[in-house]
């Protein structure tokens, strides 16, 4: 019979419908835990009737769904070749837009019609036309017979006994400890992934240095002092910065927000009264927390906003974190103005940029 | 009854069969097949294997199939693809970036898209394709969690099962990291970030994943090696482990009647279920080929090549990457102290710690509610969620955890969209990433007792059919419909266990892990609704006179 092909039961699988009982829990060492198992247990009513389907009953039927199961699969063919068709007749124009959408939408709608077709003609034969009566196959216990296990457990003992694994304990130990070794020139072997230069000091600089032009982001043009406006910020890198080779490394340290305040609002601490040009500022925009350029300045409120975590920082307070997740203010950077009244930084940054790390020291 | 299942399910009689030239030649060729490789025994194993059917079962079929469409759409890609970092001045065909310098990956993408027939398909199917796949795998996990399906024999195959999930996500960001666009280049910049606040060892393995400083000329390139050699690799690899498994313990199925635990109710794999699964695959892959021609997904070209300074508001990373980045944005502020001569972040350590352990208590639950129960029998009835109450609570806690860091990764579009304050939101969410879980716990907890209350009832006094009759003494009653024996069968068969009593061992004594396990399933336990015995019915139909009832009965009864 069909149902139990697999041969394992004789064709009367309903004896063992109840839940106790059974070959399964025999095989294994019967240990229920804390499961309440009683004699009252319902038991299972076992399998109910079967209800034939209409295409089991209805010869008619049973023709409409071939029809329709062969029609998907042709329209599975027309989706194909039509995705062909779209693919020369609707070529991309260089330059228009417009091509590149209806090639993408034509193309794309073609090769799903040649899926979906094979798809939904499948599963329509499977569903109406295929033998839907449920079989039945039994389950054994995961674990292998005992006779398998102690044929294993037989089996590792003759190579233990045969190789001598653990009797030659000089021999075993000294293996496993070659064994843990080797792996070790292949971590070795990762360290040039990086170049031989400690990557602390690269941390520590920026390229800013006494007298480098403040310019504007990203094309270069210096910025001078009379340009900045009370309430206005300008994005700014340093001078040069766009010939350099590593432009987008030192840019990803270098870059910089320029504000304009009144002087008076300007809260400053001892040993920095020099660093703001007139009520000028400017601050790292690299981020604290992990190194999101802190791209929003809300001019009423002098506060910089980073966009990716919602860190705060008030500029009238040196840039201090006001809200979220950073810890430490933006580094400022010392500014002046050189003869030409264009602004310039006095030195570099006073302390490492961006996201902390553990060698950062504050 | 049982009977039907045994009859013969041959349609057309076996009438004597010409043979044809066409299965002369199949007859041919699969002898040239097996007598060189003896695959007759593998198709008589697995030919009639059962599979049992239910909608749920699908979701790790989604995911297989997702996985295939992967695949192809990834390989057409990387044959136009350019994994350098090397910068040129993009001359394609996209005219508001022409004369923009970017990286050769950013303009090949850029030509994929634009300037190859086809090319933009493959991109938007190869990207919904990763999102369906790992929808469908957080959605499997979440079956097979709530249905307990994940008890023993199948524990392992719940570990492998999560290992395939963390590498989905995987895939899924350096995937998302290779157009060296934007966006990606900003989601970098925050993993540069976040490694770099590793205590210890950050700085170092940051320099050498870069092989520079941020960003340097290697990230892509090698997230390109991970991409598409290493990390499938090891993905194929655990997901031959995961379907073999799957093979041997076989498949778990739902109560129902003539269904045991000893035995595997549902289609043969051939023909219905490769016909079934088969044609699955392909409306899968048509679903997703029709979604990525009507619909765009990571325009690159609106966001450019990646630059360190500009940012945009609102940028979000692809939507299951949400818990990280959310966990990000609620640590409590000033978390970060120097340690002598080094800066310890636990405001960037924090959520890697939270986030990693929360990974290790999902992968290594199967083994506590084992633990718990100390029941060491296999079992391969799922569950219904209700019939597990504080599983399916803790898991209602799990989720809500979980989605309280999704939302948290939109909290500034959140407060736009709103009107509120950003400190607001989370500050709001800070409060509900801790409470949410308990609430959740304690109302699923409830609401599932509830329903196992109702499905007693109903098991033993039938449900309400909504017919009103009138005795003979004038009173109106509804006439309670009992249930036939095999639907009242899918509401009573499951499993009921008891806390732990604390019992002293051999030597008489109470150890510490037997207090600590006696207290965990007390826990788990202490609300039981029994499932419906055999006197109950009994005494409900013996009192209640099968169809006609009064009042609505004796209520569950909370057992102890
Ligand atoms: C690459 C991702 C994955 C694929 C392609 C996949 C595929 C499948 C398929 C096709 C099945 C059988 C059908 C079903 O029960 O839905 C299955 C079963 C199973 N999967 Fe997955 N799965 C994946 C990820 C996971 C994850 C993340 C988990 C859990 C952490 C998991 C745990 C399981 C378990 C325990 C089973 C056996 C279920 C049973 O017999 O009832 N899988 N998987
Ligand atoms: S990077 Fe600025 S808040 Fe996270």
């Amino acid at each position: 019979m069909a149902q139990h092909d697999d041969g394992v039961t004789d064709g009367s699988p309903v004896d063992d419908h109840t839940a106790a009982g059974s070959s399964l829990e025999k095989a294994m060492p019967h240990d229920s835990g804390i499961a309440v198992l009683t004699d009252d247990l319902m038991e299972n009513p076992g399998f109910p009737p079967h209800r034939p389907r209409q295409t089991d009953l209805d010869p008619k039927k049973d023709k409409r769904a071939e029809k329709q199961v062969t029609f998907l699969f042709y329209l599975s063919i027309v989706g194909s070749i039509f995705a062909v068709a779209a693919y020369v007749a609707f070529p991309i124009v260089p330059g228009d837009m417009e091509s590149v959408r209806t090639n993408n939408l034509l193309l794309g709608l073609g090769i799903a019609l040649g899926m979906l077709g094979i798809g939904l003609g499948a599963v329509h034969w499977a569903k109406q036309l295929m033998s839907d009566i449920e079989l039945v196959e039994e389950r054994h216990g995961t674990r292998g017979t005992d006779a398998t296990r102690a044929k294993a457990v037989e089996i590792f003992a003759l190579g233990n006994k045969e190789s001598g694994f653990t009797r030659r304990g000089l021999i075993r130990n000294s293996l496993i400890g070659a064994l843990v070794l080797t792996p070790i020139p292949a971590v070795v072997l990762f360290r040039d992934l990086a170049p031989a230069a400690d990557p602390i000091p690269l941390l520590q600089h920026t390229v800013w240095k006494k007298g480098t032009r403040l310019t504007r982001d990203p094309s270069g043009t210096p910025i001078k002092a009379s340009d900045v406006t009370i309430g206005s910020a300008f994005h700014v890198i340093p001078e040069g910065l766009n010939e350099l080779d590593d432009k987008l490394e030192e840019k990803a340290k270098a870059a910089v927000l320029l504000m304009r305040l009144k002087p008076e609002d300007l809260h400053v601490t001892a040993g920095r009264e020099t660093w703001n040009y007139d009520g000028i500022v400017a601050y790292s925009k690299i981020c604290t927390h992990v190194g999101c350029p802190v791209a929003l300045y809300e001019q009423q409120t002098h506060h910089l906003l980073c966009p990716c975590h919602q860190s705060q920082f008030d500029i009238t307070h040196e840039a201090a974190v006001i809200f979220g997740p950073a810890n430490r203010p933006l580094p400022q950077l010392p500014i002046t103005i050189d003869s030409e009244g264009y602004l310039v930084a006095r030195s570099d940054f006073h302390e490492p940029v961006g996201p902390s790390f553990w060698e950062r020291q504050f | 009854m049982g009977a039907s299942v045994l009859t013969t399910a041959t349609r057309s009689p076996a009438a004597p069969v010409e043979e044809s030239r066409g299965s002369r030649f199949t007859g041919w060729a699969a002898n040239y097949v097996d007598e060189r490789t003896s695959i007759s025994g593998l198709v008589k194993e697995l030919g009639r294997k059962i599979f049992p059917d239910h909608w749920s079962f699908m979701l790790g079929e989604v995911a297989l199939y997702s996985f295939v469409v992967i695949l192809l759409s990834g390989t057409f890609l990387t044959f136009f693809f350019q994994a350098s970092m090397t910068s040129v001045i993009y001359d394609g065909s996209y005219a508001p970036l022409k004369g923009i310098e970017m990286s050769n990956a950013m303009q090949s993408t850029l030509d994929i898209s634009f300037d190859i027939r086809g090319g933009l398909l493959m991109r938007q199917i190869h990207h919904w394709a990763a999102l369906l796949f790992i929808a469908s795998i957080g959605l499997h996990m979440l079956r097979i969690y709530f249905t307990g399906a994940f008890r023993k024999p199948r524990e392992i195959n719940w570990v492998v099962g999560f290992i395939l999930f963390i590498l989905a996500m995987a895939e899924g960001f350096t995937g998302y990291s290779l157009p060296d666009d934007l966006l990606s280049g900003n989601g970098l910049r925050i993993i540069d970030g976040l490694i770099k606040g590793i205590p210890i060892v950050g700085t170092w393995i940051s320099y050498l994943l870069f092989g520079s400083q941020f960003p340097g000329t290697d990230i892509v390139p090698r997230l390109f090696t991970l991409h598409i050699l290493l990390l499938p690799a090891i993905l194929v690899a655990a997901l031959g482990i995961h379907l073999v498994l799957l093979v041997i313990n076989k498949h778990t199925q739902f109560a129902g009647p003539g269904k045991t635990n000893n035995n595997v109710v549902g289609v043969p794999i051939m023909p219905t279920f490769a016909a079934k699964a088969g044609g699955f695959f392909f409306i899968i892959f048509g679903v997703i080929a029709l979604i990525a021609s009507l619909f765009t997904i990571n325009p690159i070209w609106t966001y450019g090549p990646y630059d360190p300074s500009p940012v945009s508001a609102g940028t979000q990373p692809d939507w299951y990457i949400g818990f990280a980045d959310g966990a990000l944005r609620l640590v409590p502020p000033h978390l970060e102290w120097l340690w002598g001569p080094y800066t310890f972040s636990l405001n960037i350590f924090l959520p890697v710690v939270v986030l990693g352990l929360f990974i290790v208590v999902v992968m290594f639950y199967p083994f506590l509610e084992a633990w718990v129960t100390g029941d060491k029998r296999e079992h391969h009835i799922a569950d219904r969620p209700r019939n597990a109450p504080t599983r399916t609570a803790i898991g209602a806690a799990g989720v809500t955890f979980y989605a309280v860091l999704w939302g948290a990764a939109s909290s500034d579009l959140i407060a736009t969209h709103f009107l509120i304050s950003i400190e607001g939101v989370i500050t709001t969410l800070q409060i509900l990433l801790i409470v949410g879980p308990i609430i959740a716990y304690f109302v699923t907890k409830r609401i599932c007792i509830g329903l196992m209350k109702k499905d007693r009832e109903i098991a033993l006094h039938g449900y309400e059919s909504g017919r009103i009759v009138r005795l003979p003494g004038g009173e109106y009653i509804e006439v309670h419909e009992q249930l036939d024996p095999y639907e009242r069968w899918r509401l009573i068969s499951f499993e009921d266990y008891q806390p732990l009593m604390v019992r002293p061992n051999a030597k008489g004594e109470i150890t510490v892990a037997q207090r600590v396990r006696a207290g965990l399933s007390n826990w788990f336990f202490e609300d039981r609704i029994a499932p419906v015995s055999r006197t109950e019915l009994a005494a409900a139909h013996g009192d209640a006179h099968g169809a006609l009832e009064g009042d609505a009965g004796a209520h569950g009864a909370i057992g102890h």
